[in-house]
């Protein structure tokens, strides 16, 4: 390990402050999915992912990653920043004018560490497939990460790619599932169920695990052993489930923090809920 | 310069919703279909009142057109609703196959059209959508200017037989039409009667044109107004009387130019009565993060740029 685990909790709280701030700064954005991901985003730049942060868009030999849920852009900018990809007083400007952050990640403004725009969801999982048969035709043996969001499981696309990664052997791919169980208009359960993810996935072909997205121990353990279960002719799937809104009590385990900003009251009151461990951008 | 004030500001999506209600309680087979998206959509009243008649598709904006071509058949009306760039680009196959070549009764309702969605950014920013819809064979492509217009529209295609894209956006505007206009597809609505040029407004720049034709009269200059709400079919006969009168035209909407309103004007014009033109729209670009108000002054979209705009396009008169 690279970080201690509470080092790497330190981590997260900060990247919590900093999605809390960046969303009060604009008064838009998506807190609640973004604090939930926290834990594995920090699990993944500062402990798994081989990456560099002098940015090329190819990133040969290193991993990639693709974040299809692209609202959750406040959690991967400020990884991003915390990472070294860029100086971390630029999350101040996210959401607001001839900002390089965009509301969702993007390739236009050329942001370091950004490859694919996403936020018209369901499009990441076949992009992370195309950046893997890449890699495999470069002779690469990398590893291509990628986030989704449950609800955005909804959209078709993602089952043509489900079809297509294990009939093609696409065997480096770690597609991780935010599984919060929230969308926009409710619980995931009420609006389209998404049922027993794990036996649709395994029956389209796919290697599946489990892991508690917001135990730092548990969400490193389960990515590192997803890297050993790769090169096997299957694609791996993590059913991650995580909280929306973890870290800040009253955002928790509701849809109602899916894209609404805190005002100055309740910035306060998340604040006193989240040590700021690497200092405040 | 005819004048007209407000007194409040709404979306114009809350006409959509409020139109859509009416419309439900006119007629038993209007339905109402929501990709994930119930509040941006305002459709909470329709749903309190028919929940029967309204069906969550998730977040699946294909499988809802396909679903709404589908409930035509059984005689429904069904209203679509969601982000205009899911409403038409997501789902242009969908749409093009089974409800524009199948000619279904479809009403593809769009929110947060165009810049004014705002801090989202370009992924959610559409501006090339009253493009891909008009390019649809019997399409009919509205774009109401406020909250009034909207609610009348919303009501207006459920009587209307056939494929119709209704474009809305997210922002509160000024409310400045009548509340109770009678909406006819197709009719241009006169805003203000003048001489010097006619500015050719659609959505959100009606109210900017108002704004524009104020500054304008100050100016000396005496601009015809006139709302197109109905891209297609156009109102070809309104647009060549009020041309044959100013001899120049200014068109204004908020979408690229290439493929909008103002090629619509130009196509026309080109082949009836050639005159000169200036667009004011977006020029071939994605959008970005930012406030409404900041955006459309970057982008040109300001009364101030149709004020240039006429200014440019009169000093081309003959
Ligand atoms: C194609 C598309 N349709 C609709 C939306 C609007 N939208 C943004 S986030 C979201 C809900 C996503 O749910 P989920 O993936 O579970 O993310 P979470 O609520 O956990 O953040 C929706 C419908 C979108 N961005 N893209």
């Amino acid at each position: 390990m690279k970080h201690t685990i509470k080092e790497l909790e330190d981590i997260a709280s900060q990247i919590r402050r900093d999605i809390v701030r960046m969303v009060h700064g604009c008064q838009s954005g998506h807190p609640g999915a973004s604090l939930g991901c926290a834990d594995f985003f920090t699990a993944l730049y500062f402990e798994v992912l081989n990456h560099k942060t002098d940015f090329t868009m190819e990133g040969a030999g290193e991993d990639l990653f693709f974040l299809s849920n692209g609202h959750i852009s406040p959690v991967w900018y400020s990884t991003l920043a915390h990472a070294g990809y860029f100086d971390k007083s630029e999350l101040a400007t996210f959401r607001k004018l001839d900002s390089r952050l965009q509301g969702h990640p993007t390739t236009h403004e050329h942001l370091p560490g950004i490859r694919i725009a996403s936020g018209s969801l369901g499009q990441g999982l076949s992009v992370a497939i195309g950046a893997a048969l890449a890699k495999k035709l470069n002779g690469d043996k990398s590893h291509i990460f990628a986030l989704l969001g449950d609800g955005e499981l909804q959209e078709g696309q993602n089952w043509e790619a489900a079809m297509f990664a294990p009939f093609n052997k696409v065997d480096h791919l770690i597609a991780s599932v935010d599984y919060n169980g929230q969308q926009i208009d409710g619980p995931t359960s009420k609006v389209l169920a998404l049922d027993d993810l794990q036996a649709k996935f395994e029956a389209f072909g796919w290697h599946v695990i489990n892991t508690d997205g917001n135990d730092m121990q548990a969400i490193v353990e389960g990515l590192h052993y997803a890297k050993t279960l790769t090169g096997k002719g299957k694609p791996i799937l993590n059913l991650m489930s995580t909280q929306m809104g973890a870290g800040v009590d009253y955002m928790m385990g509701t849809h109602k923090w899916h894209g609404t900003a805190p005002n100055d009251e309740q910035l306060a009151a998340a604040l006193a809920q989240l040590p700021e461990t690497l200092g405040d951008y | 310069m005819k004048k007209y004030t407000y007194t409040e500001k709404k979306d114009t999506r809350s006409g959509f919703g409020a139109g859509l209600h009416e419309a439900g309680k006119k007629n038993e087979n209007v339905v109402a279909l929501c990709a994930d998206l119930v509040g941006s959509l305002k459709m909470d009243a329709f749903i309190k009142d028919f929940p029967e008649r309204f069906t969550q598709v998730g977040i699946a904006e294909a499988n809802m057109i396909g679903i709404a071509a589908g409930m035509t058949i059984g005689g429904k009306i069904p209203f679509t609703g969601t982000f205009a760039n899911f409403s038409t680009g997501r789902v242009y196959d969908q749409i093009r196959q089974s409800v524009a070549y199948s000619n279904k009764n479809v009403k593809i309702c769009a929110s947060h059209a165009g810049l004014t969605l705002g801090e989202d950014g370009a992924t959610h920013q559409i501006l090339e959508d009253i493009g891909l819809m008009k390019m649809l064979p019997g399409m009919v492509v509205i774009n109401p200017c406020d909250y009034n217009q909207t609610k009348a529209a919303t009501m207006a295609i459920a009587e209307y037989e056939g494929p119709v894209y209704l474009r809305f956006g997210r922002p509160v505007i000024p409310v400045f039409t009548d509340p109770d206009q009678k909406f006819e597809i197709g009719k241009a609505w006169m805003v203000n009667e003048g001489t010097d040029v006619t500015i050719i407004a659609t959505g959100h720049m009606v109210w900017k044109a108002i704004e524009a034709g104020e500054k304008l009269a100050e100016l000396g200059i005496d601009a015809e107004i006139i709302n197109i709400h109905t891209i297609k079919p156009l109102d070809d006969e309104a647009i060549l009387k009020s041309v044959k009168k100013t001899g120049c035209v200014v068109t204004c909407e908020e979408h690229n130019k290439f493929g909008g309103l103002g090629e619509s004007v130009a196509r026309l014009l080109t082949t009836e009565l050639p005159t000169p033109q200036e667009f004011v729209a977006t020029n071939d670009t994605f959008g970005e993060s930012g406030t409404p108000d900041q955006l459309m002054s970057k982008y040109g979209l300001d009364a101030v740029n149709i004020v240039e705009a006429v200014q440019k396009v009169i000093g081309r008169k003959k």
